[in-house]
């Protein structure tokens, strides 16, 4: 018979360890299916990620676009390691001052997170980071 | 009386060293009287040997997303609790039909209180922190019930009124027999990992802990939104997290054990920069 | 109804780009979670948040359980003359909120 502590103990634990149900072959399907027949080409937009995790409760992201030929019309944001593929998509309206967001996200584990860009011209930009995400010393 | 341990901490073993002294043979020997002014002398001692340029605050530590985000308020979501508190303060509550404004004005008048914090309390007999001395000011003067202990509304308050002595040095007052209560707790291995908080949070501070970089654990940015909670939190409830990490029961709420162990970390923190509402890892 | 801080400067230019910060307090339960019986913790997050300025569209936004506890987001919008920040957003529950902050342009 378990002390009550204990088993809060082990819960916690077991609701931290999360499980991984993206995989990059799902990412890869996804971002095939929104880039189609467009040219998808690494760059110009820009992916800003810290490459070491302090946590993944809340990791600080910024996507944006410099100078793009064309207006963006959205950035989607993927991680292939996450319990599900997608993280966010932006679109830009006509009242966008520049094609920039920031906020912050979840990682559930250490993986690749991808953002891909779709300008109004069709083309498609992609930018990638591959992160080390650990879990907290003390679960609570 | 607790048994001896049978190799000194560092801390004390430096100590005894340094003044020739065996602290814990006197403790055993010598009448209380001549163990407090041993206590006064040592324990101060004992905080000093930190020293201000070794003390680094969790914000040092922290990485430079942490800090950006502690650095911001319009990105610290400790505000969203700072604007819940502002609605608080002048909301009456309880039989008494009292707001916190009905006493202390506007919030301003708050300006270096929670530095001081924890402080004694003649009526408890013991130092209370600040979100104790908030529920007292509930049940004692507002005829409200006490929030539970981290309760989203009393963080608020508490994150409020700590906002007001923000960039502020704490000066808290080392106040005995519970400062060296909490000095002795600090360094006592608890739990069934049977571990002390000093040899973490002392010998270890600047190492890592599974990935994670072990801190001093100075608790000037309390309450503070840690990104593990995804939420606020006291230090009390920081300190039942190693508790329970360490496989001990956790000390109540409301109890001396908590009381002196919160006042200890805060005189260790004597001089150190406010930063409440801190963010952490 | 749930907190919501909004900041944007206080002196905008005409047609000079400015940031609208937004912090939301929402725990964003991703559905991944398990309470202490070990029941997952059902999901419930902001899934969706637009932004339009006097009516015209700045971002819509597609939150997914990705997005940390208490949503902060950051963007950029651009205004001609003074006038009507509009910022909504809907939970799971198809509850939607609407925030709005007037924009001075000098």
């Amino acid at each position: 018979m378990m002390l009550p502590r204990r088993r809060v103990v082990l819960l916690a634990a077991c609701s931290a360890i999360p499980c991984a149900g993206a995989t990059p072959a799902q990412v890869g399907a996804l971002i095939q299916a929104l880039v189609g027949e467009a040219p998808l080409k690494d760059g110009l937009i820009h992916l800003d990620l810290p490459v070491m995790v302090e946590n993944g409760n809340s990791v600080a992201m910024t996507v944006s676009v410099s100078d793009p030929p064309s207006p963006v019309e959205a950035i989607h944001v993927f991680a292939e390691g996450n319990p599900l593929p997608r993280v966010a998509v932006f679109h830009f309206g006509p009242r966008s001052g520049a094609p920039r967001v920031s906020t912050r996200i979840r990682l559930a584990t250490s993986q690749t997170v991808i953002a891909i860009a779709r300008l109004r011209d069709g083309s498609c930009w992609r930018d990638s980071v591959d992160l080390l995400v650990t879990l907290a010393a003390c679960i609570e | 009386m607790k048994k001896a341990a049978p190799d000194l901490y560092p801390v004390m073993a430096r100590l005894d060293r340094a003044t020739g002294i065996n602290t814990m043979e006197r403790a055993m020997a010598r009448s209380s009287r001549a163990m407090t002014i041993v206590r006064l002398i040592l324990i101060p001692a004992a905080l000093l040997l930190i020293g201000a340029g070794e003390r680094r605050s969790g914000y040092d530590d922290a990485s430079p997303d942490t800090r950006a985000m502690q650095d911001d308020d319009n990105a610290n979501p400790a505000f969203l609790w700072v604007k819940q508190g502002e609605s608080l303060w002048s909301v009456p509550s309880g039989t008494a039909g009292k707001s916190c404004a009905s006493c202390h004005g506007d919030i301003a008048t708050m300006h270096g209180v929670a530095a001081h914090y924890p402080k004694f309390d003649p009526k408890r007999d013991r130092p209370v922190t600040l979100e104790e001395r908030i529920n007292i000011c509930r049940t004692d003067h507002m005829g409200a019930p006490a929030f539970a202990w981290d309760d989203d509304k009393l963080l608020s308050l508490s994150t409020l009124v700590g906002l007001q002595s923000r960039d502020m040095p704490m000066a808290v007052e080392p106040r005995e027999p519970f400062l060296s209560q909490g000095a002795a707790l600090f360094r006592e291995r608890m739990g069934q990992l049977n571990l002390s908080c000093a040899q973490c949070h002392e010998d270890r501070a600047g190492l890592k802990l599974a990935g994670s970089l072990i801190p001093q654990g100075h608790p000037n940015g309390y309450p503070e939104y840690r990104l593990e909670w995804q939420g606020m939190g006291s230090l009390y409830r920081r300190l039942r997290n190693c508790m329970v990490g360490t496989r001990a029961e956790p000390f109540p709420p409301d109890s001396r054990e908590a009381a002196s162990l919160a006042l200890f970390l805060a005189v260790r923190a004597n001089g150190m920069r406010v930063e409440t509402p801190a963010v952490r890892p | 109804m749930v907190r919501v801080l909004i900041n944007v400067p206080k002196q905008i230019r005409a047609n000079e780009p400015f940031d609208v910060k937004v912090l939301i307090s929402h725990p964003m339960e991703s559905g991944q979670r398990r309470d202490q019986m070990g029941q997952t913790i059902p999901r419930d997050i902001i899934n969706s948040f637009s932004c339009t300025l006097d009516g015209e569209k700045v971002l819509n936004i597609e939150m997914f359980p990705a997005i940390a506890a208490n949503p902060f987001l950051s963007f950029s919008a651009v205004a001609e003359k003074s006038g009507t920040l509009e910022l909504k957003f809907t939970d799971d529950d198809g509850v939607t909120q609407t925030e709005t902050v007037a924009i001075t342009v000098s």
